[in-house]
């Protein structure tokens, strides 16, 4: 065994070379007040707030849909009365492609991958008894994202809530999709236009809502290593703040309301480096790139995931222990809000208890391992700051090579961070087979285990949301309906106004998900990706 | 065997989690195989007329969504309506056990979980090819 070990080379999960030992000339030009400053201070490498989790933990919030919009309000329930903080929609296929549950091509797809919403019927019904004056709530949706938040807002009209004191997230990171996730419908400039117009309307309408959570959750799961999910994604923001810009928008009206939502894989220095690195570019970025004025346009909040990808069907006991490891490196990379993935998330949607067990992850990291006590307590680590300046230098070297490529959009279009991700899974995949990366119970250590009892969703799901969006077809009224879709695509064929309210209006009328998205398609045109 | 085996990597369905299809086709690539991937979002109708028209001898389907007990039966009821009987299918992705003798039993001929590696797949293949 000493052998072998002599024998390796040593390398983070992503490739990147370690040293065998880290000293203080590692770090020589390391300039404490400059890099890293005191938490709550710029660059905020410490983390955003001079207290961190002692003054408030982050909010435990685990993504959950599945099936109909009852059984998933039932979830909710079920996650807020043992202890979550806030909520997290998982849609599922259909309703992300904007699709009907009843449309041909969400045959089996129907309450498979998270909950099905139509229309806003169904999203009365999943927020049923829920006050949303009361909780935060984080959407996953991109394309459609304009019609869910749209939903949101209409419900929270019907409970009497003010949309001012709505709190939550809507995704709406079109640009991660069409480079890793692949849940696009429109091409991008349509899309990105529609961003713009959630930017503008969340700063006017519903201040305390985070309008994009700019995602490199997603690229990493499609194989990119930290680095390349780092500077992509803090990219992507960039991205959007151009296009924001050229729209007209003032930086510092919708700025400190961007999100980020990343990663949390195993290799545990790396992914601590790369959320001290995401908070001391984006604050050189928006200060010195897009001159912000108001503090808080530099400040990086962020969400985080633990690795989906590296949860394994064999031994799926293993992944408590890989979950709970990601979680604290998340924590201790100073995230606002954290999803712990439950144990049989690689062969299901999580049952109840598998959904509980991972929310007890949390909570036994905030409360009885102490890492809560101080702010950044690896801060001043030799190993963690060299690779949180490397970790910086490479984003820089990404910009660059994008900025030349006239900006992601025109990245995404020439295929550039396609391949660079595809070219990283591969290489990893081969490490893998090869025995340089070692995955228990996978490559190594291979042992039988009993198979789980896995939640399964069965086609009677599908007949029981399919009756319901063909009643509300029924009973709306129609010719309301039809107005508001026509003057829908009278304003998209324009292209000069805020679609935000006329989706509303759309939405009000219940209009359907699938009739709204069809509007835009017919204008918009759709998304082929060429095979890169 | 055929001379150069030549396989269609399929998506059908809603899914966009391609990372294991394009594994998977490149790996196929590097062991010299003919490799021909359809892209995203393909029906059922589209994977079997690709694989009539590029003339494969065999089908790669990766769904991760969940409807594979959808797709694939509709793919094995078009395959044999178009005679394609000789055409070795492999379904891979997030496919539970127990839907596993379900699937063999509409014709597919191996299907692979999480975990497996690229070269068992290609060794599968290579094995079976051509043998219907």
């Amino acid at each position: 065994m000493a052998k072998d070990l002599r024998d390796r080379v040593f390398t983070t999960i992503s490739g990147v070379p370690v040293e065998e030992v880290y000293t203080p000339e590692s770090v020589a030009e390391l300039d404490e007040a400059h890099d890293l400053g005191n938490p709550g201070e710029p660059p905020y490498t410490r983390g955003i707030h001079e207290t961190m989790y002692r003054g408030k933990l982050w909010t435990m919030r685990q993504f959950s849909g599945f099936g109909t919009a009852e059984e998933t309000n039932q979830r909710y329930r079920y996650l807020l009365e043992h202890g979550q903080t806030g909520l997290s929609v998982a849609f599922h296929l259909p309703t992300l492609m904007g699709f009907d549950s009843d449309h041909f091509m969400s045959a089996g797809e129907v309450g498979k991958c998270g909950v099905a919403i139509d229309s806003l019927a169904d999203m009365e019904l999943l927020f049923d008894g829920i006050p949303l004056d009361k909780i935060s709530t984080s959407m996953t949706t991109n394309a459609p994202a304009t019609i869910l938040w749209s939903m949101y807002l209409a419900v929270a009209e019907k409970q009497g809530v003010s949309w001012e004191s709505l709190r939550g997230t809507i995704q709406n990171d079109i640009l991660k999709e069409y480079i890793a996730e692949k849940t696009f419908i429109f091409p991008p400039r349509p899309s990105m236009k529609l961003v713009v117009d959630t930017l503008e309307f969340a700063s006017k309408h519903v201040p305390q809502w985070n309008p994009i959570s700019v995602s490199g959750y997603h690229i990493r799961e499609a194989g990119s290593t930290a680095l390349q999910e780092l500077a992509f994604t803090l990219y992507d923001g960039i991205e959007y703040v151009e296009w924001a810009r050229r729209a007209g928008l003032d930086v510092d009206t919708f700025a400190p309301r961007l999100s980020f939502f990343f990663n949390a894989h195993n290799d545990f220095f790396e992914e601590i480096a790369k959320y001290r690195a995401a908070r001391k570019v984006w604050y050189k970025v928006m200060t010195e790139r897009f001159r912000c004025t108001n503090p808080r346009s530099a400040v990086l909040r962020f969400h985080t995931q633990t690795a989906g990808c590296s949860l394994t069907a064999q031994q799926p006991y293993n992944n408590v222990v890989r979950v709970a490891i990601q979680a604290l490196a998340a924590v201790l990379g100073g995230t606002q809000s954290l999803h712990t993935n439950a144990l049989d998330e690689s062969l299901a949607l999580p049952t109840e208890h598998a959904a509980r067990l991972a929310l007890r992850t949390q909570q036994i990291i905030a409360h009885e391992t102490g890492i809560v006590n101080t702010p950044d307590p690896l801060g001043g680590s030799y190993f963690l700051e060299r690779l949180t300046l490397d970790m910086e230098k490479g984003c820089w070297e990404y910009f660059d090579r994008l900025d030349a490529m006239g900006g992601m959009v025109a990245a995404i279009e020439q295929g550039y961070p396609q391949r660079e991700i595809q070219d990283a899974a591969y290489v990893y995949q081969k490490a893998v087979e090869r025995q340089e990366k070692i995955i228990v119970g996978v490559n190594d250590f291979v042992s039988d285990e009993s198979a789980l009892d896995l939640l399964l969703i069965d086609e009677s799901v599908a007949e029981r949301q399919i009756a319901r969006t063909r009643k509300v077809r029924e009973t709306r009224d129609n010719s309301r309906c039809r107005t508001t879709l026509e003057v829908l695509g009278k304003a998209a064929t324009a292209g000069d106004v805020n679609l935000m309210p006329l989706v509303l209006d759309c939405v009000r009328a219940y209009a359907t998900l699938g009739e709204i998205c069809d509007t835009l398609r017919a204008i918009y045109g759709t998304y082929e990706e060429p095979v890169f | 065997m055929p001379e150069r085996i030549r396989v269609l990597v399929a998506k059908p369905g809603l899914d966009g989690h391609d990372r294991g299809a394009k594994i998977i086709a490149r790996a196929f690539r590097d062991a010299g195989f003919e490799v021909v991937y359809t892209g995203l979002r393909q029906t059922p109708e589209q994977v079997v007329t690709a694989a009539l028209q590029e003339d494969v001898d065999v089908i790669g389907l990766s769904v991760l969504s969940g409807a594979h007990m959808t797709l694939c039966p509709r793919i094995m009821e078009l395959m044999k309506k178009e005679k394609l009987d000789d055409v070795l299918v492999l379904v891979g992705g997030i496919i539970p056990d127990q839907d596993i003798p379900k699937l063999k039993d509409l014709g597919v001929s191996e299907v692979f979980q999480p975990g497996v590696s690229t070269k068992d797949i290609i060794e599968y293949v290579r094995r079976n090819v051509g043998k219907r």
